[in-house]
C-alpha cells in the first residue's frame, strides 16, 4: 500500500495555505461554517439580499433560516448540497482524509469548449472535477466515502469521475472497507464521448471486486441521478438509500415523453416511485443520514465495517 | 476515408443482417431459449444454446426486425430491462456450465419507456456490468450495427470485443449527442465526426480488438463473406481464451476496461 498511500495526501498536509485557498483546507474551518446557497433564487427584484426564493412553494426568507441542511423552512423542499457540505454533515468531523486531490479530466475528443468549460467550473466551484472520494469514519465506523457534485458539469461522469470512484472501491477492497457513495448525475459525460461510457464499465468491474470480497457497499441517490451513472455504480449498493423526492432514473423524462408521446406524472422516477417499485431499499431525511448510515456500518461491523 | 455519419447510415440500414441472421449461419443447432424468469420474454434480446463447431457455447444477441411486424415484435432492437435480466440469467447459465459466451450487439440503446423505468432499466444495466466483469467463462462480443450507450455495453463487458467495419459503437446516438451539446439533433453528421465512433477509431483507443471486414457498400450485399470471417474469427478466439486459467481470463478482463480514461494528477 506503500504506493498507494502516496496518491492521498492528508486533510491536515492539504491544509497549509498556499497560493489559493484549496477545497480542503476550506472544508472544516470556522469561518465557512454558513452554507453558501448554490440554488440562488430567479432574479426577483423583491427579493432583499441575503434572502432567497423556494423554488418550489415561493416562501422568500433569510438564507441563515436553510441551516447546513439546506431544506426550506416552508415547504421542506430539499436544496442540493455540493461535496463539501455533504462532506461535513457524513463525515466525523476532521476525519476526512481526500484521495486523488488533484487529478483533471484531459480533452480525449478534443471537444470545442470542454477544456475552457472545465477551467471555468473549476475557478468557480473550487473542484477539481464532479466527485470528491476519501476516507473517514463515521459515527466511529471506517468507510470510504465518495460525494458527487452537481455543480460541476451536472456531475457527469467522465474519466475522473470514473477513475477516483474505482480507486476508492480498489481502496477500500485492499483495506476491507465499507464505501459509501452519495451519488448525483446527468449521466455520461458526453464531451469526454465513449471513454465515458467505458467508466461504466470500469467501475462496476471494481464494485465487483468489493462485493467478492464480502464487503460493504452503500448508496445514497441524491438528486438527480440519472443515466450512465444510474446504470453503473448508483443502482449496485448492498443497500440503497435515497433522500425524499430525489430524481432517479435511467431515461430522461423529456426522452421519455418524446418516445411515449404523453406527459409523465410528477411523481414518476422521484424516490418514492422508486421505493414503490422495488428499488430503493430506504428514503431517509437528510438529518437521518448519518446515524442510518453509521447504523448500516454497526450492523455490518467485521464484514467491512469496524474489525 | 468514409464519412463517420455515412457508416452511421449502412449501420442503421434496415436491410442489414440481423443477430438471428448470424447466429443461424455461426452456430449449429441452435436452441432458442426464452424470458427472464421473472416478468416476461423480451424479444429485443435473443439467446440460446449452440455449438460453434463442437464447442457448445451460449449465444445472444440483441435483435432488431427488418420489417414493421419484426419490428414491433423486437422493439426496433430496443431493450427492456427483462430483455438485460434474460441476458444475464443465460450468462450464469453458462458460467455454470462452463460454456463461453458470444454476444451480438445492435441497438440504438436500451428502451426509454415508463415499463422500462418501473421495472428499473438502470438497475437491469448495471447488473450486467457487474456480472459480465465477473463472469467465469470466456467472453467475445460483437457489435454487428449499432451498439448505442449503456445498452450496448450491458451485453458488451467481454474479454474481446470486435466490430464489424461499418458498425459504430458511442456513448449516445449522434443525434442525442448534437441535442444535449448543441440543443440541435440536425448537428448528427458533425457529432459523428467529433464522437469516435467508428471501428477504426476505437480500435487506435483500444475500445475494440479487431475490425471484421464487409464488402463495399456493407455486409447485406455479401452476408456470407462477413459471417464466414467472424466464424473463423471465432473459431480461432474461443479456444485461445477456454485455455487461459480462470483467474487469468479476469485479470485480463479487469485490465481491460481499467484501463479506460485520459486524466492528470
Amino acid at each position: 500500500m506503500a504506493l498507494l498511500k502516496n496518491r492521498y495526501v492528508s486533510l491536515n498536509e492539504t491544509a497549509e495555505p498556499k497560493e489559493k485557498k484549496s477545497f480542503f483546507a476550506s472544508l472544516f474551518s470556522k469561518k465557512d461554517e454558513k452554507p453558501e446557497v448554490k440554488e440562488p433564487p430567479k432574479k426577483d427584484d423583491d427579493i432583499p439580499a441575503g434572502s432567497v426564493k423556494c423554488p418550489d412553494c415561493g416562501s422568500i426568507y433569510d438564507k441563515k433560516e436553510l441551516g447546513s441542511l439546506k431544506i426550506c423552512p416552508k415547504c421542506a423542499r430539499y436544496y442540493r448540497l455540493n461535496c463539501k457540505e455533504r462532506i461535513r454533515l457524513i463525515a466525523d468531523k476532521d476525519s476526512f482524509e481526500e484521495f486523488d486531490a488533484n487529478m483533471q479530466p484531459k480533452d480525449p475528443l478534443n471537444f470545442p469548449g470542454y477544456a475552457e468549460k472545465v477551467a471555468s467550473l473549476q475557478e468557480k466551484t473550487g473542484l477539481k472535477d464532479a466527485v470528491i472520494t476519501g476516507k473517514c469514519t463515521i459515527g466511529g465506523f471506517p468507510a470510504v466515502l465518495g460525494v458527487m457534485d452537481s455543480g460541476f458539469m451536472m456531475a457527469s461522469m467522465g474519466s475522473v469521475v470514473g477513475e477516483k470512484v474505482t480507486r476508492a472501491f480498489e481502496y477500500a477492497t485492499a483495506n476491507r472497507l465499507p464505501i459509501v457513495l452519495f451519488t448525483c448525475s446527468g449521466g455520461a459525460r458526453m464531451q469526454e464521448g465513449i471513454v465515458s461510457l467505458m467508466q461504466m464499465a470500469k467501475v462496476s468491474a471494481a464494485a465487483a471486486r468489493h462485493s467478492e470480497a464480502g464487503l460493504l457497499y452503500i448508496t445514497v441517490l441524491t438528486d438527480p441521478t440519472t443515466g450512465g451513472v444510474t446504470a453503473s455504480f448508483a443502482m449496485l449498493g448492498d443497500i440503497i438509500l435515497s433522500e425524499p423526492k430525489a430524481l432517479i432514473g435511467f431515461a430522461g423524462r423529456r426522452v421519455i415523453e418524446q418516445t411515449i408521446k404523453q406527459k409523465l406524472p410528477d411523481e414518476f422516477q422521484h424516490a418514492e416511485f422508486l421505493q414503490e417499485h422495488g428499488f430503493v431499499d430506504k428514503i431517509v431525511d437528510r438529518e437521518a443520514l448519518p446515524y442510518t448510515i453509521r447504523d448500516i456500518l454497526k450492523i455490518h461491523s467485521g464484514k467491512g465495517g469496524e474489525e | 476515408m468514409m464519412p463517420a455519419y455515412d457508416k452511421v447510415k449502412i449501420a442503421r440500414k434496415v436491410s442489414r443482417p440481423t443477430a438471428a441472421d448470424y447466429i443461424e449461419h455461426i452456430f449449429e443447432g441452435f436452441i432458442e431459449l426464452h424470458g427472464d424468469r421473472n416478468f416476461r420474454d423480451d424479444k429485443a434480446v435473443i439467446g440460446g444454446i449452440a455449438f460453434l463447431g463442437d464447442i457448445p457455447v451460449t449465444v445472444l444477441g440483441i435483435q432488431k426486425g427488418k420489417n414493421m411486424e419484426d419490428n414491433i415484435a423486437c422493439n426496433f432492437g430496443q431493450p427492456h430491462p427483462e430483455g438485460y435480466r434474460k441476458a444475464l440469467r443465460l450468462m450464469k447459465q453458462a458460467e455454470k456450465f462452463g460454456r463461453p459466451v458470444i454476444s451480438f450487439i445492435n441497438t440504438s440503446g436500451a428502451y426509454p419507456g415508463v415499463g422500462a423505468e418501473e421495472r428499473g432499466q438502470g438497475e437491469a444495466i448495471a447488473k450486467n456490468l457487474m456480472e459480465m466483469a465477473a463472469l467465469k467463462v470466456p467472453t467475445v462480443s460483437i457489435v454487428i450495427g449499432e451498439g448505442g450507450s449503456g445498452g450496448a455495453l450491458a451485453l458488451a463487458v467481454a474479454d474481446r470485443v470486435w466490430m464489424l467495419e461499418n458498425s459504430i459503437y458511442a456513448v449516445l446516438s449522434p443525434e442525442g449527442f448534437a441535442s444535449i451539446l448543441w440543443k440541435d439533433a440536425k448537428r448528427a453528421k458533425e457529432a459523428a465526426d467529433l464522437m469516435k465512433i467508428t471501428a477504426e477509431d476505437l480500435l487506435e483507443l483500444g475500445v475494440i480488438e479487431k475490425i471484421i471486414k464487409e464488402v463495399d457498400g456493407g455486409c447485406q450485399n455479401d452476408f456470407g463473406f462477413t459471417a464466414n470471417l467472424i466464424k473463423g474469427k471465432l473459431e480461432m478466439e474461443i479456444p485461445a481464451l477456454m485455455q487461459k486459467p480462470v483467474d487469468e481470463l479476469l485479470d485480463e478482463r479487469y485490465a481491460r476496461f481499467r484501463k479506460f480514461g485520459e486524466f492528470t494528477e
